[in-house]
């Protein structure tokens, strides 16, 4: 592994990123008119809004990261210029490590921005820090494209790419414990939702918003951490030096 | 079985041809040679080690069949990208660009270029890194006859400065402009010759005819 190679693939999708000013407005604006909506839909002190704020500011840098980089990551496969790579004196984990590091930066930018909105303008209130709302949704959206990265392997085109969002994180986002607690789920569905990571990473921002740090609220970030070394794995294993 | 029994050599400083019609093999043979074709049997050795093992990485220079280039980069981006994993500094970049013409192109995005153009950055960015072993799958394709000209000169200039090209084609009558041909057709290899000795060998001038009475001899 090499550091100038990491940041060369880090800078390059940036710079994809900056030559594409429409989905980057998208990816930085969504989230906050989302929250917008959210807050003037349930109203300001409402405790819908308290309730689910917080989390949702966490889930959204999830959502958007894994759309971009399976689609990012499908391009590569399509256009010929991961196999020229792959002829290339480059580690497989330069590819990867660059592309995180990439994504976690605009993950930055968007949870700061839709926090910035959510606490100062929407008047949302969480319990425990602030920063741990942003620093925990920054690891989602590292979550998030490590899985876009591992499913794009399964994707021949990109609208089967997009398809892919709906079929994987829908379900999270049902089953995570946002819709109905998931103490109140029949049995199989708690099981299920045990299964998924983004239920612990759910359960981790609701912790975070009532200031609940408990052991509990640990093992969620550890499972996050250890669903991101297992989807960076598994996306590894799908990065081919040779293909037929 | 794409390729069966085939074995070649390619000498070095030379630029060898890869003919054939579209379909006989090239791009699979190629793509063996710089180690991206999963093999099923049978051993590709490049200056002296196995096909796209470690060693080879940083001697090998590859240009896929379609440009494969950033197309939302610049032409600086995109080679800029490149010599950044290849440990190169910037004025291999500027080198590049020189080499294959695209100086008035330096800052526009890859996906408002010609298919020419396109196909030269890509071009450019295999020519990073001064490789030993430069293979190109049909590198002047979609040119006119004065960048094909253009090009050509480029592969000799680098071949006498001991570079080793492997240049595909599927039109005859750049076969003229290689040191060294192998005739490819539906996965095996007819011939490997000097133009002239195929000429000798056949006695047909024209290069496009002398392939066509193998073809025609070998059924």
């Amino acid at each position: 592994m090499s550091s100038l190679i990491t940041f060369a693939f880090a800078r390059r999708v940036l710079e994809q990123l900056r030559r594409d000013p429409r989905t980057l407005v998208l990816i930085l604006g969504v989230p906050c008119l989302l929250e917008t909506l959210l807050q003037q839909l349930f109203g300001r002190h409402s405790v819908a809004f308290q309730h689910v704020g917080a989390p949702l500011l966490g889930l959204f840098p999830f959502v958007a990261m894994f759309l971009v980089t399976s689609i990012t990551m499908l391009r590569e496969r399509t256009s010929g210029t991961l196999e020229r790579l792959m002829t290339m004196p480059l580690h497989k984990v330069d590819v990867l490590a660059g592309y995180g590091i990439a994504f976690a930066l605009v993950a930055v930018l968007q949870a700061a921005l839709v926090s910035l909105l959510a606490f100062g303008l929407l008047g949302l209130n969480v319990a425990g820090p602030q920063w741990l709302v942003v620093a925990l949704a920054v690891g989602n959206a590292v979550l998030g494209s490590s899985l876009g990265l591992f499913v794009s392997a399964f994707a021949q085109t990109e609208f089967q790419a997009v398809q892919f969002m709906p079929a994987v994180v829908f379900p999270q986002i049902l089953l995570c414990g946002l819709f109905v607690p998931r103490g109140h789920m029949a049995d199989w569905l708690r099981a299920v939702s045990d299964a998924l990571p983004l239920s612990y990473a759910y359960d981790a921002l609701a912790r975070t918003a009532a200031n609940v740090l408990d052991a509990r609220f640990a093992l969620d970030v550890a499972v996050v951490a250890g669903c991101i070394v297992l989807a960076v794995t598994l996306g590894a294993a799908t990065l081919r030096r040779r293909t037929a | 079985m794409v390729l069966p029994n085939l074995s070649c050599v390619v000498a070095a400083g030379s630029v060898t041809g890869l003919l054939g019609p579209s379909g006989s093999g090239k791009s699979t043979l190629i793509r063996a040679i710089v180690g991206v074709q999963r093999v099923a049997d049978g051993s590709v050795e490049v200056l002296g080690h196995p096909a796209g093992s470690k060693p080879l990485r940083a001697r090998v220079g590859y240009m896929t069949q379609a440009p494969s280039v950033y197309g939302d980069l610049s032409v600086r981006e995109n080679l800029s990208f490149f010599a950044r994993v290849l440990g190169q500094p910037s004025a291999a970049v500027d080198q590049a660009i020189i080499d294959v013409s695209l100086t008035d192109c330096g800052e526009r995005v890859v996906n408002r270029l010609s298919g020419g153009q396109r196909a030269r950055v890509s071009l450019a960015a295999a020519l990073l890194g001064s490789p030993d072993l430069l293979v190109l799958d049909e590198p002047t394709v979609g040119l006119d006859p004065v960048l094909r000209r253009e090009l050509w000169e480029l592969f000799h200039r680098l071949a006498s400065g001991g570079v080793t090209l492997l240049v595909s084609s599927h039109v005859m009558d750049e076969a003229d402009r290689c040191d060294q041909l192998l005739l490819l057709r539906e996965g095996r290899l007819l011939v490997q010759a000097t133009p002239e000795e195929l000429r000798a060998r056949t006695g047909v001038h024209d290069l496009d005819g002398a392939f066509l009475s193998l073809v025609e001899g070998s059924e």
